[in-house]
């Protein structure tokens, strides 16, 4: 007990403004919350952040102009480097803007394939996403884990068909590389119904979990106008409860074809953006069990398909596909040639980070781990 | 689905009679058509978009170098009778949007600078769509459009120290950006420019 207060009036104060005051802190780009090489500038009063800065370019190796120098097809496996969690939608996304500029058709199987393509990659996007989430908060290893221990099972089926576990270089214009080998659509039927019994056992684990709770909960949701306007797109804008899944609100491929619903959340925090990519894993289950009923025989890809010497006629388009991180689009220009004159990809991971600031402001520094977290970007793709 | 764009250029030039604004139809398949919107008028259009026509979402923010103008006007050909190409070569920048209540998209702007100097310009559409912040920064980065009125312009994928903008088609590498411990072919091959002339 200190009785006499005048022992504090030579206490050492720091001298200077408030401003001095604050901490700047570099974090990243070597750090395990950042998920890659990514850096953000935070200037802290104590614990509660005051600014937040974003400095990318690491990764950085000029994909679009690389592309231009190329020809269509042979930037084709340089589309899986992007987000190299999800290759296969980005193969999609490329050879629907390739399709869309020349115009090229799809036989019927080659539909259900990349149908099936795809659901299985946000499978495995989602997958991976609960256990880097986990590992932000503190379940370093175990979560992630089981995670890839089901990622593993459909990466294997992805390396019998298409040769490679995660660089599958599968697409083409107007339909796939090769068919689909014996037996493999009865071992996606096995996975599909193995899938749904993984998901309640992790989500037994998570929905009521105390930490996940109090970490996630009310953190880092932003009003719905904010969003839309912000560019923000795929599970982040739905766990807000926007209703825009451009399966549905812009369909391409067949996804007309398929019974699904497209989850929505309420508050647009931490804990709804977890949930929601659970709920839209059993949705692609669904998907994935009509798609392996229906598929038909037939082409694989288009017999008229022109891979090698191919040239799109001058114009250009736009295509866009709901990654399973967001809106992927590809915007090419032709000018008649080989090359793309001009190559631009819309990367979601890196336009949802717009308004990584506005969500952390205020919050606490952990906070931040999370919020990150929940965005799930992917450098590849940010950097580009 | 597609936009109606003929309709959606006769509103916005009922409701803003001022703006410079064209239609600009594309050759190609994919029956995107575009609105070339002058530099002055682009926030008002953008605007008047949003509020008016529901298209909330700005999507993607292209950048492109045309140094031949001629190739320009064959993507995105201006179909009024006596249409003449610019004689310099310039930067543009094109806009997709998409309503995310209506369902409809893309509408496809674009917005040409008047040169190709570092000078080149074109108004900021920050203030209205905030997802076009770092792709506007991306474009000045990597093309060198001087976007006016954006409340952060800097290099983003580039480093700070960076000279020049590597997405133009003239942008010449530098032979080499690291030390490389062992060089062959190509390396070797073009650091022979830089040795004293042989006598």
């Amino acid at each position: 007990m200190i009785s006499d207060p005048s022992m504090f009036s030579s206490a050492p104060t720091l001298e200077g403004s408030d401003e001095d005051q604050l901490l700047r802190v570099s974090l990243g780009p070597q750090h395990p919350s950042t998920h890659g090489v990514f850096r953000m500038n935070v200037v802290l009063d104590g614990e509660t952040v005051v600014s937040l800065k974003p400095v990318f370019g690491y990764l950085h190796r000029n994909h679009e102009k690389i592309a231009e120098n190329a020809t269509y097809l042979s930037s084709m496996p340089y589309t899986d480097r992007l987000d190299y969690i999800c290759p296969l939608t980005n193969n999609w996304a490329y050879a629907l803007s390739v399709e869309k500029l020349a115009g090229i058709e799809m036989p019927e199987r080659a539909e259900y394939m990349r149908v099936i393509l795809a659901e299985l990659t946000r499978l495995i996007n989602h997958t991976a996403f609960m256990g880097f989430i986990l590992g932000d908060m503190g379940a370093w290893g175990s979560a992630l884990m089981y995670a890839f221990r089901e990622r593993e099972k459909i990466l294997d089926l992805f390396e019998d068909l298409t040769g490679a576990r995660m660089m599958a270089n599968f697409m083409r214009f107007g339909g796939c590389r090769n068919d689909l080998p014996t037996g493999w659509a009865e071992k996606v039927s096995a996975i599909v119904n193995g899938y749904g019994p993984f998901l309640d056992e992790m989500e037994k684990f998570l929905v009521g979990n105390e930490i996940l709770l109090s970490r996630c909960q009310d953190v880092g949701q932003l009003p719905k106008e904010t969003l839309i306007n912000g560019g923000i797109t795929g599970p982040m804008l739905r766990a807000a409860g926007v209703n825009y899944d451009i399966r549905k609100a812009d369909p391409y491929g067949i996804y007309d074809r398929f019974q699904f619903r497209i989850p929505l959340g309420e508050k647009g925090d931490c804990y709804d953006r977890i949930m929601i990519r659970f709920l839209e894993m059993r949705e692609s289950l669904k998907i994935l069990r009509q798609a392996l009923d229906q598929l038909p025989e037939g082409d694989y890809i288009h017999p008229k398909a022109k891979i090698r010497g191919f040239k799109a006629p001058v114009g250009e388009a736009y295509a866009r596909i709901e990654g399973p991180k967001g809106e992927l689009g590809f915007h090419l220009i032709s000018d008649g040639t080989t090359n793309p004159y001009r190559y631009r990809v819309r990367p979601p991971s890196f336009i949802n980070l717009t308004l990584l600031e506005d969500m952390c402001l205020g919050l606490d520094l952990a906070d931040v781990v999370i919020i990150l977290g929940s965005i799930d970007i992917v450098l590849g793709e940010v950097d580009r | 689905m597609n936009v109606e764009i003929e309709s959606i250029l006769e509103l916005v030039r009922g409701a803003l009679p001022d703006v410079v604004i064209s239609l600009r139809k594309n050759p190609g398949p994919s029956g995107q058509h575009s609105l070339l919107v002058e530099a002055s008028s682009l926030v008002d259009v953008c605007r008047f978009l949003r509020d008016q026509l529901e298209f909330d979402l700005l999507s993607n923010v292209t950048g492109i170098d045309w140094p031949e103008p001629a190739k320009a006007d064959k993507v995105a050909v201006d179909e009024t009778e006596g249409a003449v190409s610019p004689e310099e070569g310039f930067l543009e920048v094109v806009y997709h949007l998409f309503s995310t209540t209506k369902r409809v998209g893309p509408l496809v702007l674009r917005c040409r600078t008047a040169d190709r100097r570092e000078s080149a310009r074109v108004p900021s559409v920050v203030s209205v769509y905030r997802s076009a912040e770092f792709q506007e920064r991306e474009i000045f980065d990597l093309f060198g459009v001087n976007f006016t009125g954006h409340p952060d312009l800097r290099r983003i994928l580039m480093w700070d120290e960076f000279v020049d903008h590597p997405m133009r088609k003239d942008y010449v590498a530098p032979d080499d950006y690291e030390y490389e411990p062992t060089p062959h072919d190509a390396v070797l091959e073009k650091a022979k420019r830089h040795y004293p002339a042989q006598s």
